[in-house]
């Protein structure tokens, strides 16, 4: 459905996208994960001709978006990184003027009636979209990128700046359009691709950093999760047990807690070690008051996925 | 293309922007046109519109300013761009948005004034030469319209737009003056086809010149491709 090939954009000397390659197919629902200025956005912007790549070619449904970009272009809905909303218009004037940007065919109150009850904004649909919260803003956008029914839609960062409520309502309207659409989003949050996406790219300053199934992602990420643990008690005495408990790598002290215990960071060398770390201090008297997962950062995961290519080339 | 245009159209009467160039335009107009004609006891129209011309310094850059440089600076250019729309479909939509409501007001302005005049002072303007300069100040004004489409598709800044296509308009206009003052023949020569106001001579002189209205649509065609080509260049660097 999507093939890029050896794209490249370089802005003067500086390269925003460096030979990046992949293709996705029909139905997949694909996250772009990578820090900010990683080159997710440029990636996009030029899959939805809106850049034009140094070198390289970007292909929807098989059609060079710089060939033929009018044909490409009706195959895609864009949600860019700011929705691109006219905002002294209302959600109906706006959503009626995008139906007659593109050429769209399907009946004209049907198809967006419907749009409107997918992302929810029917209670909003008179009102002048400047007047409206981020929150319905972005719906009006993803509203925007669904008119004509696209087969791929493109969502730049969709939940930046959303409460948490919200996030995890368009996460599911995200999920729920992947049924029916081939889907690529971009965030730098790692749980959101691994809440939504199939499949996960890496990116990192303009380079594919990985490219993995969402589930092996997980477990490459998910086999040196770190505990943080709340021990009370003397600080070598608890060094030298969790030391010994079977599955814990290495374990140091980090800081001293509030109500008198000590946190300490555990690695783990085999996943739920939470049993046998809680007999194994519970044996020495040395109360366990807290226990949690250490969520793993973007630069964790990228430390964790560069070791893991090192590896597979020795 | 089609609901781009509508949508500009509304965006000018959304603003005050379109009813500040409507009100502005027909108060100047009538002004000038009693001041040149009834005030002076003639029915000659030519000083009337070769005035208007120097107005447009003004008036012009009102209608164009934002066109294209408020959609940048709000991003809201992304749809346009990545919609199934031609880059040139977008800048000629933007044009006859702009070129509409300024000649819908100018044929307004000159039916109110050709009226008036011939009621109250019973001297009638002579109706050809009145007709022929209407035509010609149509599409002078849409040179100049294209002028400002160009600049406002070069900065993001609505204030730098306005400026620069009074600059230009401004310069177009006073070239005249400038050639007198310089010596070199060919300077001369180059120069001399940017004076828009030699062109609209003719009109004034009450001739039909239909070079000048070739080379009114030659400069609308050359800054809309231009612009085009602006949009074109920033894509790709």
């Amino acid at each position: 459905m999507i093939e890029i090939k050896n794209v490249v954009k370089k802005y003067g000397s500086l390269y925003a996208v460096k030979d990046i390659s992949f293709t996705i197919g029909t139905g997949e629902i694909v996250g772009f994960l990578g820090p900010n200025g990683a080159g997710k956005s440029t990636t996009m912007n030029i899959l939805t001709g809106y850049l034009s790549a140094t070198s390289g070619s970007a292909m929807i449904d098989g059609i060079d978006i710089l060939e033929n970009p009018i044909a490409a272009k009706r195959r895609i809905g864009f949600l860019p990184e700011q929705p691109p909303l006219y905002l002294d218009m209302t959600v109906k004037e706006y959503l009626n003027f995008v139906y007659d940007l593109k050429h769209c065919t399907l009946n004209r109150k049907k198809h967006i009636a419907e749009i409107c009850e997918v992302v929810k904004i029917g209670n909003v649909y008179n009102r002048i979209i400047g007047h409206l919260s981020k929150g319905y803003r972005q719906r009006v956008g993803i509203a925007q990128a669904l008119i004509g029914n696209p087969p791929v839609l493109i969502f730049d960062e969709p939940t930046v700046g959303l409460d948490p409520q919200q996030i995890i309502e368009i996460r599911n309207l995200i999920g729920a359009l992947g049924q029916k659409h081939t889907v690529i989003l971009s965030t730098h949050i790692l749980s959101e691709v691994q809440a939504v996406c199939d499949r996960i790219i890496v990116i990192n300053k303009g380079e594919l950093v990985a490219d993995e199934k969402t589930s092996e992602l997980g477990n490459l990420v998910g086999g040196a999760k770190k505990l943080s643990a709340k021990i009370a008690g003397d600080v070598d005495e608890v060094l030298n047990i969790v030391g010994n408990v079977d599955g814990v790598r290495s374990v140091k002290f980090d800081s001293p807690a509030e109500d008198g215990s000590n946190t300490y960071i555990i690695e783990q060398r085999v996943p739920h070690v939470e049993k046998q770390l809680f007999y194994a201090l519970s044996r020495a008297n040395l109360p366990l008051t807290g226990l949690c997962e250490v969520q793993m950062s973007l630069e964790d995961v990228f430390i964790a996925l560069i070791e893991n290519k090192r590896k597979e080339n020795v | 293309m089609l609901p781009i245009y509508k949508r500009e159209m509304r965006a000018y009467f959304i603003s005050p922007i379109g009813y500040t160039f409507i009100a502005v335009f027909l108060a100047v107009s009538g002004g000038l046109f009693s001041l040149t004609t009834a005030w002076m006891e003639t029915a000659d129209v030519a000083t009337y519109f070769t005035l208007m011309i120097f107005m447009f310094t003004v008036l012009i850059p009102l209608l164009t300013m934002k066109l294209f440089s408020e959609e940048r600076k709000t991003k809201t250019e992304q749809i346009l761009l990545t919609s199934p729309v031609s880059l040139f479909g977008i800048v000629i939509a933007k044009f006859l948005a702009a070129f509409t409501l300024y000649a819908a007001t100018m044929t307004l302005s000159c039916l109110i004034n050709y009226s008036v005049l011939t009621s109250v002072s019973g001297k009638s303007p002579v109706f050809s030469q009145f007709f022929g300069n209407f035509v010609g100040i149509l599409f002078l004004g849409a040179a100049f319209i294209a002028v400002g489409v160009f600049m406002s598709a070069i900065t993001e800044n609505q204030v730098v737009s306005a400026v620069a296509t009074f600059g230009v308009i401004l310069l177009m206009m006073v070239v005249n003056f400038v050639i007198s003052l310089i010596g070199n023949a060919f300077i001369r020569s180059i120069l001399k086809w940017f004076s828009v106001v030699d062109r609209y001579t003719f009109f004034t002189r009450g001739i039909f010149s239909l070079p000048a209205i070739i080379y009114f649509v030659s400069l609308v065609i050359i800054f809309l491709f231009l612009t085009a080509r602006v949009y074109e260049m920033r894509r790709w660097n």
